[in-house]
């Protein structure tokens, strides 16, 4: 088997066109307040799905799990770029966008324990994991199928004149099934405000991105729709809302979509029962020396946006707010059977 | 009354609607300006809309869907037009997975205004992949309505309610009928889902139909009269909601059923509709239901053979004297 360990032991800029600006200068642009919202949105999906990993030890949670720990600074740098009007789409790995996008944490963990308190009534799980009304368009089982819908929403903020955008996840596996040149076709044509976010984690399941992809970048592939592209450490918080930032301005200017590569690695397997034995140990030794938590944090404590009491203090609180939440979630009663029934059309008013 | 055809009766109701509300816009291959769709069924709406509210698009069929559907939950009321039935396939997954799921997985906290309107059918010559009738595929799957007008009076009213619900709406039309002209008020009108229309009452023998079919089941039972066999031709107009109610009554008043589509025998609605009779009016039949559908193979192209593979006239009406 081809080893993915080559293109994999740090981040790459495959030739894509630069749309960020330098690292290092632009962390002094961004404000202490942002470096705090920074850390306290990547910390909060990590302690979220540490509880959730908790909650599956102990056979609570029913079905598959594709947890988010390792790609925290993702969905983070991206949401701290993101109006509360503003939408995500999801993937089947959507525990952390629709955290750091601000759903109700009671909400969401009842939904992964199957609760009728749950986001989705415990009708959708992990892979459907939603809270509309915080923004999210849905989490989807179906790999790929999230970026079609997420042009439309775009098309939508368009047509209704609002300055709202639309980020769209997706994994490298994602971006070789055919939604990827339709949908990133439709948004240049029409430049729509959407931001493709690609969650670069080097495998889809087990299969290395080698085996896959024949660019050092998915990024790349954006120039051939003349989409403004960029690769970035997806571990990194900063370097991620500072992208989007830039990919934010220039959709609600009308300016059109952008892609960013976020390049990351998943701290544990695909899914639940898979131990990932198929990753050199070089590799996720190099990427787990990288930990999106710690990095944030010691840009924020270098940059004194953070005192370490204060960096704390914070952990304490957020992990308050997590037990709370599993508290809720576990208590709270399972559907009742008639309820399958409910939901499949809306009343016809 | 003004007669109207269907093609033209289906453009009003278009028009009728985006006047009535601007989140109302179509989009789809070759809809625009340059052509009017592929059947001319948006011919002028361009000109008249704009060409953002009647959209062009790239051959795309699964990000027009999936894209129809974005907007449908974030505010708009999109009618996608996939050019023939067939190519429905290339969207399955925004079909199926997405637009029919999206309320039901999301625990009811969104609703999916979504119209997508396609045409079946052959007759024309087409070949395999531009003649199919596929409407039990998408029985199958809960979480869509379809709407499957036959009659130019239908189609109007049936565009409306479909563009007002709140549920993704699969709307079917037949490749032959948009030419057919009947009676269409000027005044505007919607007719309800679930509610069949009766093109002919009788008491020997019901007959239900979709499509081009009812056209042919309405001349059978005109024949038949002639024979001394009282026919009741009943079209349900929509597939979901269906309406049961209208085809029982039928079924307990004359004792006997054929059911009659386009589609290939195997797992086609008309089987659907012979079990929910025999569950529902087992005692009151006095014959075994008679299905009759094009042969288990592809469309095929050659006139002759494509003659054969659709149903007919005299093939409802062998079928209603098997049973008689
Ligand atoms: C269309 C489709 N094909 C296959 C699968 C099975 N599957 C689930 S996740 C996955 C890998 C996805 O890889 P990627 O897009 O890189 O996301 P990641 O899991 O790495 O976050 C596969 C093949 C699926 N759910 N949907
Ligand atoms: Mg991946």
């Amino acid at each position: 088997m081809a080893s993915a360990s080559k293109p994999l032991s740090g981040v790459t800029n495959g030739g894509a066109q630069k749309l960020c600006v330098g690292q290092v200068d632009s962390i002094m642009a961004v404000t202490k307040k942002k470096l705090v919202d920074l850390y306290t949105r990547t910390l909060k999906v990590r302690l979220f799905e540490e509880k959730v990993w908790d909650l599956f030890g102990e056979n609570l949670v029913p079905g598959t799990l594709h947890l988010y720990l390792g790609q925290e600074a993702v969905a983070a740098g991206v949401t701290a770029a993101l109006k509360k009007s503003d939408w995500v789409q999801s993937t089947h790995r959507g525990h952390g966008h629709v955290v750091a996008k601000g759903a109700d944490m009671k909400a969401a963990l009842a939904e992964l324990l199957g609760k009728r308190t749950g986001s989705c009534k415990g009708k959708g799980g992990s892979m459907h994991i939603t809270e509309f009304k915080a923004g999210v368009l849905g989490a989807t089982g179906v790999v790929a199928s999230g970026l079609p819908i997420a042009a439309g929403a775009a098309l939508s903020c368009q047509m209704r004149g609002t300055k709202e955008v639309v980020a769209c996840f997706f994994g490298d596996g994602a971006s070789n099934n055919g939604t990827f040149g339709e949908s990133l076709n439709m948004s240049a044509i029409w430049k729509l405000p959407v931001i493709w976010i690609v969650e670069n984690n080097f495998y889809a399941m087990g299969t290395p991105i080698t085996l896959t992809c024949p660019s050092q970048s998915i990024a790349q592939r954006a120039e051939a729709y003349c989409i403004p592209s960029c690769v970035v450490d997806g571990n990194n918080a900063v370097e991620v809302y500072e992208a989007t930032l830039e990919a934010v301005k220039r959709a609600r200017e009308g300016g059109g979509p952008s892609l960013i590569e976020c390049q990351t690695y998943r701290m544990r397997g695909h899914s639940r029962f898979d131990p990932a034995k198929y990753r050199p140990k070089e590799e996720v030794d190099f990427w787990l020396s990288k930990d999106a938590v710690e990095t944030i944090q010691n840009i924020a404590l270098e940059k004194k946006a953070l005192t370490k009491k204060e960096a704390k203090d914070i952990r304490r609180k957020l992990q308050k707010e997590v037990d709370i939440a599993a508290d809720f979630a576990v208590k709270s009663e399972y559907p009742e059977p008639q309820e399958v029934l409910d939901d499949v059309f809306a009343e016809v008013a | 009354m003004p007669e109207k055809t269907y093609r033209d009766a289906l453009k009003e109701g278009l028009r009728e609607e985006m006047l009535r509300d601007e989140r109302v816009f179509i989009m789809g291959e070759d809809i625009g300006r340059n052509w009017g769709g592929a059947f001319k069924v948006t011919k002028g709406l361009a000109e008249e809309f704009g060409d953002d509210r009647v959209r062009d698009t790239p051959i795309s069929e699964n990000a027009i869907v999936g894209a129809a559907l974005g907007a449908a939950i974030t505010g708009m009321i999109p009618v996608a037009e996939i050019m023939f039935g067939d190519l429905i396939t290339l969207a399955m997954d925004q079909v199926c997975n997405q637009a029919a799921k999206m309320r039901y997985m999301f625990g009811g906290q969104t609703s999916v205004p979504l119209v997508m309107r396609s045409v079946f059918g052959g007759g024309k010559n087409l070949a395999s992949h531009h003649s199919q009738s596929l409407e039990a595929w998408f029985m199958h799957t809960p979480g869509l309505k379809i709407a499957v007008p036959s009659f130019a009076y239908d189609v109007k009213g049936l565009i409306k309610t479909a563009i007002r619900d709140p549920n993704p709406v699969m709307f079917f039309e037949h490749k032959l009928v948009y030419d057919r002209k009947e009676e269409v008020p000027d005044e505007e009108y919607l007719i309800p889902f679930g509610k069949a229309r009766v093109h002919r009452e009788g008491d020997d023998v019901t007959i239900w139909g979709t499509f081009l079919m009812v056209h042919k089941a309405i001349e059978a039972a005109d024949e038949l009269a002639k024979q001394g066999i009282s026919a009741e031709v009943i079209d349900p107009r929509t597939l979901v909601p269906l309406d049961r109610k209208t085809l029982i009554d039928s079924v307990k008043k004359t004792g006997r059923l054929v059911l009659v589509t386009e589609e290939t025998k195997t797992g086609a609605t008309t089987a659907e509709i012979a079990a929910i009779v025999q569950e529902e009016a087992f005692d009151w039949l006095d014959a075994p239901i008679k299905r009759v559908n094009a042969p288990d193979t592809p469309v095929p192209f050659s006139p002759p053979l494509e003659q054969v593979f659709i149903p007919d006239k005299d093939r409802i009406i062998s079928a209603v004297r098997e049973i008689v």
